[in-house]
């Protein structure tokens, strides 16, 4: 069995597909892709899809991450090609490698979001950042399925700052008006803090009320480098592990098409 | 609707930046968004003429509709044609659109509905026409015809409740009865043309062309006359040139039509998620209360190998895990079996599951039934005796005695099915208490046949029962309507029945739906025009969806109803409990199904005599009436094809 981590995107209006979603459509691109899937056991055997840490419906995002398990070897390249046709644009999916180290799902510690407040003043967005920065705690509320619940929103936070854009080009909502555009990098803790309890804190410690909800796109997740701060590539583990001579063998002896015997 | 919207309709920008700061705060968004799979987007500028196709009802319903599905793919493969989709929004997000002065958009390019040529809806049920009204209002398109100008969208009614449009005829320009294919292409030519010479006339000339064509009705071309007790006198056209009867369009070939050949697949949960394939048109079995069964005449057959193409094509397409194989009575199809045992050979490794909606008791065989779940769960099966005693399905002209449905029940408990639905209807013609009751006998059979033959005590039936609602264009059309209460009295009598058995009561499930939602269905299906003056009441006073039970509101349309009605000197029991005599001018009897309505009468007193007619398919024609006045045939097989595998599967490892 041959196990493959794709990344793939929530981009423009297909950000407001939600994970249930995204899991029936990602699993009829399998069929139409005619991938040699992998099936549980059982009366309704599923195909074997991992699905690790999605972002909330609405959010945008260019790095979410899965692993499918296949019966039959596939090169992950073209595998990552023939699913992504066999997608709607906008969930594409651009990157894939073998799996050669366990534990995916254990390297997700962070991320780092972009959050667009259109019709924000970026100074006011500034004074707001500087605000929740110096703060020891920033206390939020969120609805939970258990009622309100009060949460620290500053800890989980590695960083937060104000992009020096002002304008955003963005396909999916362009606008000439002037934004804030802020970059929030955050440790997954529990409960999570998400880019809206960030939101939250920022009108907690400066009164900062974005007139129209905030376009909030996950730009990358992965292992947090403890010096520097930065998330990096997840899968940079399974490319390193491959072994080069492996790879270019695998290539060259690409398999052969079925019943061509 | 706000100002602001009417002027932002004018213009056929997409209205998706607005709509997208709104989407935050609905429920599941991805329903408003588009994208789907196979979906198509064209170049607005490149076309001249622009459909907007309505199912007027929320996205996951109206998503898998067939219907709209086809003509979208029909309209959008012409060129210089462009059909896009639009789907009822949800009171959450109306309330934003309104607040924000956002109008009713497609999905496809989120362009406003009032830019469009024509505004198709498809009505399934007459439950939708408040949601039509709310969706008028949102595109900033005036509610009543007489209103519109030459800016508007022709506002055009199909799906089988068009055959009856009266009660919608102040809202609607033009209806078209009958299969749509050819006729939206036909449609859009004369529409090319009048637009191509500078749109002269105006709105009313494009619809008087359309009218002379005798095949798309223009309610404004008819006057409506009544009689001093409130029944209709006669019904005329008022232009030179209008007929005075419209024809249903009736598509012959089904395999020049293999539509959809690119089924949408949504992003969204949908009702149904599947690929479907209508694998024939029409039924002939003559069960009387059956509207579409009438009005879909004669049975055209979908080639064997036709339906192999399209299953294949559409599966590779799609990505769907099941096949539904569609039609009124899915097992009549001449070559039924050869078509389940292929496919299911054919998708045996790909666990693609096969599924008949609608199958017959008496067409029923436990071969067929075993290569239905062959690649996938064998759950339960499902069949519609409709009427709980012999005397009653005589009089609907069900023709499945008690021992078929016995002898069929006890192969499949027999065969490892352990649980079966039985379908009946309550309300029927000349029934009684002693008629429905007769329908926990059944069950109790059903259930006693079932554990002898299975051995075991851990089986099932479930009874599920609706009210009856006379319809138009069939032998039931003059039948007086139970009463909400005399149903609701009936079903109670038939649950204590069930409930009481404490021998078998526990194995029967009983599912029912209370007689009110059918009044209000009974008043919009036999209306005529002075109904809408209540559809628009009732939207008026905030209703919406009234095929949800959580939207629907009987009070909201009694209240309305007496209302709007007092004027006319009738009321909701003169259009629903009331019989009708022979003299009658029926509203809907200058639309022609092609049934003679004389025949239709004889059928109605050969009901009440309990005598059975034949189906035409196997004995000699008995008159109907369709093929003749509408030039057609039945066209069914068996053609003696095969499915062959479509490829060699695991060919023998021959170094």
């Amino acid at each position: 069995m041959q196990r493959i981590r794709l990344r793939y995107t929530k981009r423009g209006r297909l950000r407001f597909t939600s994970h249930r979603d995204f899991q029936r459509a990602f699993e009829r691109a399998l069929r139409r892709a005619e991938v040699p899937m992998a099936y549980s056991a059982g009366f309704t055997p599923h195909p074997k899809v991992s699905y690790a840490n999605a972002a909330p419906t609405g959010t945008g995002s260019e790095a979410e991450y899965l692993e499918i398990a296949l019966t039959e070897a596939r090169d992950p390249d073209k595998l990552r090609e023939l699913l992504d046709e066999s997608l709607p644009a906008g969930l594409d999916i651009v990157d894939a490698v073998e799996a050669r180290t366990p534990g995916l799902a254990d390297r997700l510690t962070a991320s780092v979001w972009e959050l667009r407040l259109d019709g924000v003043d970026p100074e006011e967005a500034g004074r707001a950042v500087a605000a929740f920065e110096a703060a020891e705690t920033v206390e939020v509320e969120r609805q939970t399925k258990k009622g309100m619940r009060a949460f620290d929103a500053r800890s989980a936070v590695v960083s937060l700052g104000l992009s020096p854009e002002t304008h955003s080009l963005r396909a999916d909502r362009p606008t000439d008006q002037p934004c804030a555009i802020l970059r929030l990098v955050v440790r997954h803790v529990t409960p999570a803090v998400r880019p809206d309890d960030v939101l939250s804190g920022l009108r907690a410690v400066a009164d900062l009320a974005p007139p129209v909800p905030a376009a909030v796109t996950r730009l990358a997740q992965g292992p947090i480098d403890a010096g520097t701060g930065t998330v990096t590539d997840p899968l940079a583990p399974d490319r390193e592990a491959a072994p080069l001579l492996e790879t270019a063998a695998a290539a060259a002896t690409a398999p052969a098409p079925e019943g061509s015997a | 609707m706000p100002a602001e919207a009417a002027a932002a309709a004018e213009s056929a920008e997409s209205v998706f930046p607005q709509l997208e700061a709104l989407l935050p705060h609905v429920q599941k968004p991805i329903q408003y968004v588009g994208g789907e799979l196979n979906s198509t987007v064209k170049p607005w500028e490149s076309t001249d003429v622009r459909w907007a196709l309505m199912y007027p009802d929320a996205y996951e319903v109206g998503l898998p509709n067939q219907g709209v599905m086809i003509l979208y793919e029909v309209l959008n493969e012409q060129e210089g044609v462009l059909a896009e989709r639009t789907y009822s929004v949800w009171p959450d997000l109306e309330a934003l659109m309104r607040e924000h002065g956002v109008p009713q958009f497609t999905v496809d390019s989120h362009r406003p509905v009032k830019a469009f040529d024509v505004f198709g809806l498809s009505f399934s049920t007459e439950l939708g026409y408040t949601n039509m009204l709310a969706a008028l209002d949102l595109a900033g398109i005036p509610l009543e015809s007489k209103d519109r100008t030459v800016d508007d969208p022709i506002v055009l009614a199909g799906g089988h409740a068009a055959f009856n449009p009266e009660p919608i005829a102040d809202f609607i320009d033009a209806a078209v009865i009958g299969d749509g294919e050819q006729a939206v292409l036909d449609m859009t030519r004369i529409i090319r043309e009048w637009k191509a010479e500078g749109r002269p006339g105006g709105r009313e000339e494009v619809l008087l062309r359309l009218a002379k064509t005798g095949g798309v009705y223009v309610p404004a071309f008819y006057d409506v006359e009544y009689l001093p007790d409130g029944r209709i006198a006669r019904v005329v056209p008022n232009r030179s040139g209008v007929p005075w009867r419209v024809s249903k369009h009736t598509v012959m070939d089904l395999d020049e039509w293999p539509y959809p050949k690119q089924p949408l697949v949504p992003l969204a949960e949908t009702v149904h998620e599947r690929m479907s394939v209508e694998i024939f048109r029409g039924c002939t079995r003559g069960c009387r209360f059956c509207q579409a069964g009438m009005i879909t005449r004669p049975v055209r057959e979908r080639s064997i190998t036709g339906i192999g193409e399209m299953v294949e094509k559409g599966l590779k397409a799609t990505g769907f895990e099941e096949v539904g194989l569609l039609s009124l009575s899915s097992a009549d199809h001449s070559e039924i079996g050869d078509i389940a045992k292929g496919l299911a050979d054919r998708y045996e490794d790909d666990k693609i599951g096969l599924s008949l909606p609608s199958t017959r008791v008496d067409a029923f065989n436990v071969d067929l039934a075993n290569e239905l779940t062959r690649n996938g769960r064998r759950s339960g099966l499902t069949f519609a005796p409709e009427g709980g005693s012999e005397r009653m399905r005589k009089v609907i002209n069900k023709m499945v005695s008690e021992e078929d449905l016995i002898r069929t029940v006890a192969t499949a408990y027999g065969n490892g099915w352990r649980q079966v639905k039985l379908y009946f209807m309550c309300g029927l013609p000349t029934e009684t208490d002693e008629d429905v009751l007769q329908i926990a006998d059944m069950a109790t059979r059903v259930i006693a046949k079932g554990r002898e033959v299975s051995g075991s005590n851990d089986i099932r039936c479930t009874v599920s029962i609706g009210g009856f609602v006379p319809k138009p264009h069939t032998p039931f059309q003059w039948a007086p309507q139970l009463s909400a209460e005399e149903t609701d009295a009936r079903l109670e009598k038939l649950r204590d029945k069930i409930r009481g058995d404490k021998k078998y009561g526990r194995s029967i499930g009983f599912r029912y739906h209370d007689g009110k939602p059918g009044i209000v269905e009974g008043l919009l299906s036999r209306g005529d025009r002075r109904i809408g003056a209540v559809i628009r009441a009732v939207y008026e006073d905030g209703g919406r969806f009234d095929g949800w039970r959580e939207h629907f509101s009987y009070d909201r349309w009694m209240n309305c109803a007496d209302k709007a009605l007092a004027p006319f000197g009738v009321d909701v029991d003169w259009y629903t409990t009331r019989e009708r005599s022979y003299e009658e001018v029926l509203p809907w009897d200058h639309l022609d199904s092609g049934l003679d309505k004389d025949w239709l009468w004889e059928d109605w007193q050969d009901a009440l005599d309990e005598t059975e007619v034949e189906d035409c398919r196997w004995t000699p024609c008995f008159d109907c009436g369709v093929c003749p006045a509408m030039d057609t045939s039945i066209q069914i097989g068996p053609t003696g094809k095969k499915l062959l595998p479509l490829t060699v599967k695991k060919p023998a490892a021959t170094g």
